[in-house]
């Protein structure tokens, strides 16, 4: 036991002292983090830039339907005529709307133009429709006859409440969220299987051709390096996966208050009172939805089948990386070995994608109890609700086949580390087992 | 107890390889055991049963005494033929490690390391990679590993290989100053030279069986065939020739000389003794030299496989 200890102390620190190792676990979430503010930025900057649209009504009828907002300013041209005001727009606006005199409303649904020096975003084109349209339905409103006010008043907006059987409520943004973590923790064990299996079998390699490997075999029992060479990498990830997690986390919360601050001081100075009171309750509450359906998902069940999926998930993946690191004498002939490795990897991955669809289907059933899929494809599932049987099954199922896979490599392993110089076939590999 | 190491008919098989059929040696105590063989013959798979490595499929190997157990790691030093250190970890470092790995308390393991690195005059490498050092200096740190933890049997598999002859020989002497501190030692090496000049036992191993062992001694004189090196100043050589010629059985001796005008190698029928053979030259011609042929390891290692193909 002490031995294992001192190997697993020396894998960890050989991993981790490592400058790749280093570079890698400060400059990612350096580096995700940046991207996500250039990105931030990148909009703010969209937002600041204001748009002038000049119009010219020809018909009259559309003076009061532009109102400004914080990126679109309306002014109107009608006076200078369409000519001078073509010229004007060229030189100095966005864009010229050119609404012609007709009396037909029907007729002027089709008949007005946008002339811009770049072809107009389709945002802004939406949002010049949605108005027009308003306007145009208000004044045919008006020519029926009808109170407006009385049409408003039969306006309805439906919100349907979903909510399962036992009473937990869902929603739209609730599923996103559920698929966002789904897929987001899914992908991590997935991109920590192989960054970490890889990893045992380099330091395999590295043993074998620095033929230090006998040195150490004659001292403790091949198991026993496998395992310690296996836990000692596991705990460099999971080391790496919780300062990712810290400096992610504080930056991204240092990044997000400095914006979210700058964004609410400077919009408030431009808007009236009652409009500020206004967004802040409506954005204040699109928040409070989306804290109460984080509170919503079953976190502490994601967090420990977290840990328990990328433990067994990762011992059986690092295990199989273990025996093909110890059967081949360089990284290139891995190659020939790795495609069956990675190829449930791979297919859980695709799987996720459909399960992120339908969750509870058979296929996401089925693959969220095979062994060799299931650390992705559950816990991209959990998130949505897995009954507990299921969970049970394939979490033993999972023990199961990690125990098997891990007998299965350490005796691929033990003869392996001791053969040099030829690249064995399959058929040989099955050889070892019955030395 | 006289044995440091009893190996008692140990079979291994590979498959429907048989790589050691029925294999026994004894390692006295405070003695050099030299185990030959051929290439593929069978020796690594012995000294991987002897430190544990693998298993026998038959047979018993004994460590003074007692049947080998895991806690006999510690009293084992192995100096593999295939052999290297972690090429990115520090000499320091790495040696703590593998003392520790012995069974070595890190404190113990602190002093032991600083004799021998004072010893071979390389304290200063202490903080330095594998990989900053040549190879002969990383051979210097595995010797130091092997023997570090002051084991009762050390197993050294080809000791020299990738030293100058200077470090060649200080190692040599340092093999030599461990098995006279007690430390049995078995060495396994294809340099027949060093085996004539350091073992006291050896055992030959070829096509995984044990063909010959004993005191080397001993089997130099088993393997004596009372032959005799002659050399002979004469004014007829030719007739000189004849005249030994009818009486023994005569090779002419690789072995170039100025001294004299033959140089023979005569063997004696049985029952014959030198004593017979200076009195038949002395009549006839002057000695200037006269030697009984000992055969040296290497001739006895070809004869023996040869004749056991």
């Amino acid at each position: 036991m002490d031995k294992l200890k001192l190997i697993i102390r020396r894998e960890f620190f050989a991993k981790v002292k490592n400058k790749s190792f280093i570079v890698m676990t400060i400059l990612s979430p350096l580096m995700v983090v940046g991207l996500f503010s250039l990105i931030i930025f990148l909009n703010e900057k969209n937002a600041e830039e204001i748009r002038t649209i000049a119009f010219v009504d020809e018909s009259q009828k559309f003076s009061d339907a532009f109102d400004d907002s914080d990126a679109v300013k309306y002014i109107d041209l009608t006076s200078l005529g369409i000519d001078e005001a073509r010229k004007k727009t060229k030189e100095f606006y966005y864009g010229l709307l050119l609404i012609p005199k007709s009396d037909s409303l029907n007729e002027l649904s089709n008949g007005i133009t946008f002339f811009s020096n770049d072809t107009p975003s389709l945002t802004v084109l939406s949002s010049i429709e949605s108005k027009l349209e308003k306007k145009i339905r208000n004044l045919k409103i008006a020519e029926l006859q009808i109170d407006v006010d009385k049409i408003k008043s039969i306006e309805t907006k439906v919100t349907i409440a979903a909510e399962n059987f036992s009473g937990e409520k869902s929603s739209k943004i609730g599923s996103l969220l559920r698929m966002a973590a789904g897929g987001g923790f899914g992908y991590l064990i997935f991109m920590f299987i192989i960054i970490y299996g890889t990893s045992v079998m380099r330091s395999v390699i590295e043993e074998k051709t620095s033929r230090i490997i006998e040195v150490i075999i004659s001292s403790v029992k091949p198991f026993q390096l496998m395992m310690g060479k296996i836990i000692g990498n596991a705990m460099a990830g999971i080391l790496q996966f919780i300062i990712w997690m810290v400096i992610g986390g504080i930056l991204l919360f240092a990044i997000t208050t400095y914006f979210g601050v700058g964004d609410v001081s400077s919009s408030s100075a431009q808007m009236a009172p009652e409009m500020v009171q206004q967004m802040q309750q409506s954005s204040n509450s699109d928040l409070q939805l989306v804290l109460q359906e984080i509170k919503n998902l079953p976190i502490l069940t994601m967090f420990f089948s977290f840990i328990i999926y990328f433990l067994g998930g990762y011992l059986i993946y690092s295990s199989i990386y273990a025996a093909i690191g110890a059967a081949v004498d360089s990284e290139t002939d891995t190659q020939q070995f790795m495609m069956p490795v990675l190829m449930p990897l791979v297919i859980a991955i695709y799987v996720g994608f459909s399960v992120i669809e339908n969750p509870h289907g058979p296929i996401a059933v089925a693959f969220s109890l095979f062994p060799l899929t299931s650390p992705i494809v559950m816990l991209m599932r959990i998130p949505f609700g897995v009954p507990w049987w299921q969970l049970i099954t394939s979490i033993i199922l999972l023990i199961i086949t990690f125990i098997g896979m891990v007998w299965f490599a350490a005796k691929i392993y033990r003869v392996g580390i001791l053969m040099y110089g030829k690249k064995p076939s399959y058929k040989e590999i099955y050889k070892w087992l019955k030395y | 107890m006289n044995n440091v190491l009893t190996v008692e008919n140990v079979c291994k098989n590979y498959g429907s390889f048989t790589a050691l059929n029925n294999v026994s040696i004894s390692v006295p105590k405070g003695s050099i055991f030299g185990l030959l063989g051929p290439n593929g013959a069978g020796k690594t798979s012995l000294i991987r049963i002897i430190n544990q490595i693998t298993l026998p499929d038959s047979g018993t190997v004994y460590l003074d005494g007692e049947i080998l157990q895991p806690h006999h790691i510690q009293h084992i030093g192995y100096l593999p033929e295939e052999r290297g250190l972690y090429k990115s970890m520090k000499v320091g470092e790495q040696a703590l490690y593998l003392a520790q790995l012995k069974g070595m308390s890190k404190e113990e393991a602190k002093k032991r390391l600083k004799y021998w690195f004072e010893k071979f005059e390389i304290t200063h490498w202490w903080d330095k990679k594998i990989q900053e050092l040549s190879k002969g200096m990383a051979q210097k740190v595995q010797f130091i590993v092997t023997v570090m933890h002051s084991p009762k049997l050390l197993i050294f598999d080809e000791p020299f290989s990738g030293f100058d002859p200077i470090n060649a020989n200080l190692i040599k002497d340092e093999i030599l100053n461990l098995r006279n501190e007690g430390a049995s030692i078995i060495f396994s090496t294809h340099r027949m030279e060093s085996v004539e000049e350091m073992c006291d036992y050896i055992a030959l191993i070829n096509k995984s069986n044990k063909i010959l062992d004993g005191k080397l001694k001993d089997i130099k004189q088993q393997f004596k065939t009372n032959q005799f090196e002659v050399g002979l100043l004469s004014v007829n050589k030719v007739l000189l020739l004849n005249q030994i010629n009818e009486k023994f059985t005569v090779e002419n001796s690789q072995a170039i000389s100025f001294n004299d005008d033959l140089r023979l190698l005569i063997s004696l029928k049985n029952g014959e003794t030198s004593k017979d053979l200076i009195e038949f030259l002395n009549n006839k011609a002057q000695i200037t030299h006269f030697t009984e042929v000992i055969p040296s390891v290497n001739d006895i290692f070809l004869k023996s496989v040869a004749s056991n193909s």
